[in-house]
This record gives C-alpha cells, sequence and structure tokens, in this order.
C-alpha cells in the first residue's frame, strides 16, 4: 500500500508546476513536504489525491495508476485536509464529521449504527465532541480545523493527505495537531503532510522530501536532509544545524 | 433551528390549512361545506372549486415547490446564497422568447407559448455552458449569468417598444401569473414532476460540494458532473414553471434560503423541506393577490416581488 509517482509533471491550466517527479512515500511514516512558496509542494498533494490530473508521467496508488481506480475506491484509501476549508452554512458539527462517512454509505446517506459510532469516536479523537452540535460557522479557526481533522478521519483511510494543517494555528493548537498525527500513525495511518516549518517537520516527522521551483531536490530523515548545504541551496538561507536539546533531532538557527 | 420532523408535520398542515382557505376566497368567499359540496358535479359551486379554484391551486403548489427545489439546486452547487434561477438567465430567456413569439407572430395560436418558452430557458441554458465551460468557478457562472439576464431583460424591453401594440398579452404574461390557469396547464407540468425525484437523489453529493471541491473529489464524487445533473435538472424546473405561469420572481431565491434557516443545510432535509416552503409560498402569494382588491386580480409574481426584493436587499447587506 504506497503512493508513488513515476516522471510526473502536473500544474494548472497548462503550465507545469511540478516536472518530472519520481518518489515512492514511505508506507507506515509521518512525512513532510517542504520547500520554499511555490515550489510545487501542494500541487504535488492534489496529484497524490487525483484532484488534479498528470500532464504527463503517473501516480501510482499501489502500483496502478490513479485514473484507472474509481473515485469511490480511491475515497476509502486516501484522505485530504485541504489548505483552506469553506464554512458550509447552517451544518452542525457531527453532520459535518459524517459527511466524512460519505464513501461508506449508500444513495441516499444514512448512518448506520456503526457510523455514528465511528463519527462519535473520531470527534472524542480530536477532542471536539463538546462542539457536536455547534453550527460549523460559530467554530474558532483552530476548532474549525479539528472538526474537518475528524471529518477526513471518519473517512478510515490508511493514507492521511494534509495542506498545511497549522499554518493558521496558535502554537498550542500546532503542536497538540503534531501528536494528534503521531497518535494516528502509531495506529497505524501513513500521514503525508505539506508543512512550512522547516523545524516542526524535523521534530515531528520521518521521512522529509525536500522540493524547489516544481523538482524533488532530497529526501531522506531529518538528518539526512536537514543541513547547513541544503537551507543554502533550497532556501538561500544561511542557517546552522543544531541538536534539538529535548528532542535530540536536528533545527536548524539562522545566521543573521 | 426545529427540528426535521416537527418541521414536516407543521409545513404539512399548514399547507392544508391554506389550500382550503385558497378554495374558500377569491371574488366570492365560500363556506367550509360549500367548498367540499364543490368537489361535487352537483354542487352550484362545482365550477368555481373543480374548475377554478382547484386547478389554481393545485398550480400553486406544484409550481411554488419546483421553482423552490430549482433555487436550491442552483444554490447549492453555486456555494452562493444570492444564486437563483433568475441568476442564472433562464427565467429571462424564457420571457425573452415567450414575448417575441408573442409580439411578431400575434396571430399564432397561445398554446404554443409554454413549448416556446421552454425553449427559450433551455437556450439561455446552453449559452451559459457555452460560455462558461464545464469546469468554470462558481463565481464565473454567476457574473455570467446575470449579464446574461440584463441582456435578455434589455432586449425584451426594445421588443415591447419596437411593437407597443402586441405590449397588453405579453405584460400581463411577464409579471407571472396564475391567472386563467387551470386542468390543461396543471397537466402539462405532470410529466416534469419527474425533476423533482431526480433533484432529490443529489442530496448527499450537493453536502459534498459544500466542503469544496477538492474535498468532495477525494470523499468519492465527481464535482462537475454532479454541477451538470444539478443545474440541468434546475433549468428543466424553472423552464416548465416559467412556461406556464410567467417568471414569478424571486421565489427560485427566497424559498431555499428561507428554509436553510428553518432546519438547516443537510440537502437530505433542505431538499424535500424547500418543497413545502416554495408551495407555502406561492400559496399566500396567489391568495393574497386573489383577496387584496376583489374581483380585480394581481398577479402572483407582484406579490413575490414585494417581499423578494426587499429580502434580497436585505441578505445582500447581511453578506457585507
Amino acid at each position: 500500500m504506497t503512493i508513488s509517482t513515476d516522471a510526473l509533471t502536473v500544474g494548472y491550466h497548462g503550465t507545469a508546476i511540478v516536472q518530472s517527479v519520481k518518489l515512492t512515500v514511505p508506507h507506515g511514516k509521518i512525512t513532510a513536504l517542504l520547500g520554499p512558496n511555490g515550489c510545487g509542494k501542494s500541487t504535488l498533494l492534489k496529484a497524490f489525491a487525483n484532484i488534479l490530473k498528470p500532464m504527463s508521467g503517473d501516480v501510482y496508488w499501489e502500483n496502478q495508476p490513479l485514473q484507472e481506480l474509481s473515485a469511490k475506491h480511491l475515497s476509502t484509501q486516501l484522505a485530504l485536509l485541504p489548505q483552506t476549508q469553506p464554512i458550509p452554512e447552517g451544518i452542525k458539527v457531527k453532520d459535518l464529521v459524517a459527511y466524512g462517512r460519505s464513501p461508506h454509505t449508500g444513495f441516499w446517506g444514512n448512518l448506520s449504527t456503526t457510523d455514528l459510532a465511528i463519527v462519535q469516536s473520531m470527534m472524542v479523537q480530536t477532542n471536539v465532541d463538546e462542539l457536536a452540535d455547534k453550527l460549523v460557522s460559530e467554530l474558532s479557526g483552530g476548532q474549525r480545523q479539528r472538526v474537518w481533522l475528524a471529518m477526513i478521519l471518519a473517512q478510515e483511510t490508511p493514507y492521511l493527505l494534509l495542506d498545511e494543517p497549522t499554518t493558521y494555528m496558535d502554537i498550542n493548537h500546532q503542536v497538540e495537531l503534531m501528536h494528534t498525527l503521531r497518535a494516528l500513525n502509531n495506529q497505524g495511518k501513513t500521514v503525508v503532510t505539506v508543512l512550512h516549518d522547516i523545524n516542526q517537520a524535523a521534530r515531528y516527522c520521518d521521512h522529509l522530501i525536500v522540493m524547489k521551483a516544481g523538482v524533488l531536490i532530497c529526501q531522506g530523515t531529518p538528518s539526512e536532509v536537514l543541513t547547513t548545504e541544503m537551507l543554502q541551496a533550497v532556501f538561500d538561507l544561511k542557517a546552522q544545524v543544531h541538536k534539538d536539546p529535548v528532542s535530540g533531532t536536528p533545527m536548524c538557527i539562522v545566521e543573521d | 433551528m426545529i427540528t426535521p420532523s416537527r418541521f414536516f408535520l407543521f409545513s404539512t398542515l399548514l399547507l392544508v390549512f391554506l389550500a382550503l382557505t385558497s378554495l374558500s376566497f377569491g371574488a366570492v368567499s365560500l363556506s367550509f361545506l360549500d367548498v367540499i359540496n364543490g368537489f361535487f358535479e352537483d354542487s352550484e359551486h362545482y365550477f368555481t372549486i373543480h374548475e377554478y379554484r382547484l386547478p389554481r391551486t393545485l398550480l400553486a403548489i406544484v409550481v411554488g415547490a419546483m421553482m423552490a427545489l430549482s433555487g436550491a439546486l442552483v444554490q447549492g452547487v453555486i456555494r452562493n446564497p444570492l444564486a437563483s434561477p433568475d441568476v442564472l438567465g433562464v427565467s429571462h430567456g424564457a420571457g425573452l422568447a415567450a414575448v417575441l413569439y408573442m409580439t411578431f407572430l400575434p396571430d399564432a395560436s397561445t398554446n404554443w407559448l409554454p413549448e416556446v418558452a421552454l425553449v427559450g430557458g433551455l437556450l439561455a441554458a446552453i449559452v451559459l455552458w457555452l460560455l462558461c465551460g464545464t469546469s468554470s468557478s462558481a463565481i464565473k457562472l454567476a457574473i455570467t449569468g446575470v449579464a446574461m439576464a440584463a441582456l435578455y431583460g434589455s432586449a425584451i424591453d426594445f421588443v415591447l417598444l419596437v411593437k407597443p401594440l402586441e405590449v397588453n398579452n405579453a405584460l400581463l404574461w411577464l409579471t407571472g401569473s396564475l391567472w386563467g390557469r387551470g386542468w390543461p396547464q396543471l397537466t402539462s407540468l405532470l410529466p416534469w414532476l419527474l425533476l423533482i425525484p431526480l433533484g432529490l437523489g443529489l442530496a448527499k453529493h450537493l453536502n459534498l460540494i459544500d466542503l469544496g471541491d477538492d474535498s468532495a473529489v477525494c470523499l468519492g464524487t465527481k464535482p462537475n458532473i454532479i454541477r451538470l445533473i444539478s443545474l440541468a435538472t434546475a433549468v428543466g424546473l424553472t423552464a416548465s414553471c416559467v412556461a406556464i405561469c410567467g417568471p414569478i420572481g424571486f421565489l427560485g431565491l427566497i424559498a431555499p434560503h428561507l428554509t436553510r434557516r428553518l432546519i438547516g443545510g443537510r440537502h437530505q432535509v433542505l431538499l424535500p423541506a424547500t418543497l413545502f416552503v416554495g408551495a407555502l409560498l406561492l400559496v399566500i402569494a396567489d391568495l393574497v393577490a386573489r383577496t387584496i382588491n376583489p374581483p380585480i386580480e394581481l398577479p402572483a409574481g407582484l406579490m413575490t416581488a414585494i417581499i423578494g426584493a426587499p429580502y434580497f436587499l436585505w441578505l445582500l447587506f447581511s453578506l457585507r
């Protein structure tokens, strides 16, 4: 069970953003996609989710091109947390989380007792069960993010794709989210997330994939990837790499 | 918000009550007993009730429900509370076709008016489709629709100014009225009722479209195909109604909006509920239009516009 790409070129409106990328996402790990703005990390994530179709090359799920798989089947394998989430009108938190069961429900979307139990347990896991009867439009940004996470967890997919999940969060919620991702990973889920914060990625993720200008630059464990040379080459940044005194993972400190 | 079961119970009772009221009042007021007797051929009120008020009341219920569902489908896929079939230019397209037919072929039979309006509505939808394509953004679709509606509106005005002699018929029809409509119009609308279950069947997918296209794709639906089916269904519903009653403004905008405020945005409840709200609104509008100053009848479209226009403005301002 893996996502892989071969000579993948993908972009918007005929302009290639990601160019001939070949990689395999490590199964059972938390992987971060890193790189400067516009490097194509979100585009790559959308290609993984079959939202953007390849201009050339292919994305594979279990060695089968995504195009050949049915949308229904794929929706039981991959779940996506988008970067921005529209606010549906007049929808309660428990309804939104229940929408995550859609791939498993029938024509009219009726929820079985099993579905309801899963919805409840996912709300507990992301700590939003107390908000169940509130309208999604009444929530704060951080709460809404957790509700959407509960929604995609209710999809019960082995793989989770997240697009900058921590960007608009307070630091305590960021840490909480990264811990939740680790807990999910320990339950057997593979997580692929676009992140902005390099130190956050190095501390909480197992595998880093670095991109620049649509091209894959390097990948590996945080200590393999996070080097002064890489920071200079990719981010045009003079920085030192030190050991995080608490976790022992590498972290970068910017020189003037 | 109120619970769905309470809503459906209450709105069913209210609809029955209003339908009976609508049968009782008009140019002549009848007692409840007269209304019941009027269903049987030997009653002196048989003509008033069975041939005149009953089909008209039923038509108000059916047209109200269809316009409301049409609006709910459009709002569902365009993700904009200001969207409605009027916004897509469908109503105006149908209106233009009918006005052209009435003014340039004054001797032709008015029996063909519904079909002509229907063709106009569908053509307007096809023009919109050609201009916007399959994967255009919701905003682009709405803005193009508004622009086309304005164009058709101006064309209607132009025709009416150029051909002032045939204006009367066209004006009467253009305000949207149930006046003089009876069993033949109701019967001709029946096949189009098949669009109602088709629209209701989209409920689960419309929920997912509310979450944005990316999420909808990942939850296993195909937004572009759902959008195509929804809009086609909405166009069919609107055009067939406009063909019979003329453009009854704002109904497709207000009914789904009001419903969403009452029982929430989950489409499995919203879509069936909006049928009731639409039916209630048009029965009330027609009742008021008929009884406000008998025996003179105002068009129901005038009543919906009087309520609808301020509602639309309030909506616009509350969106900032």
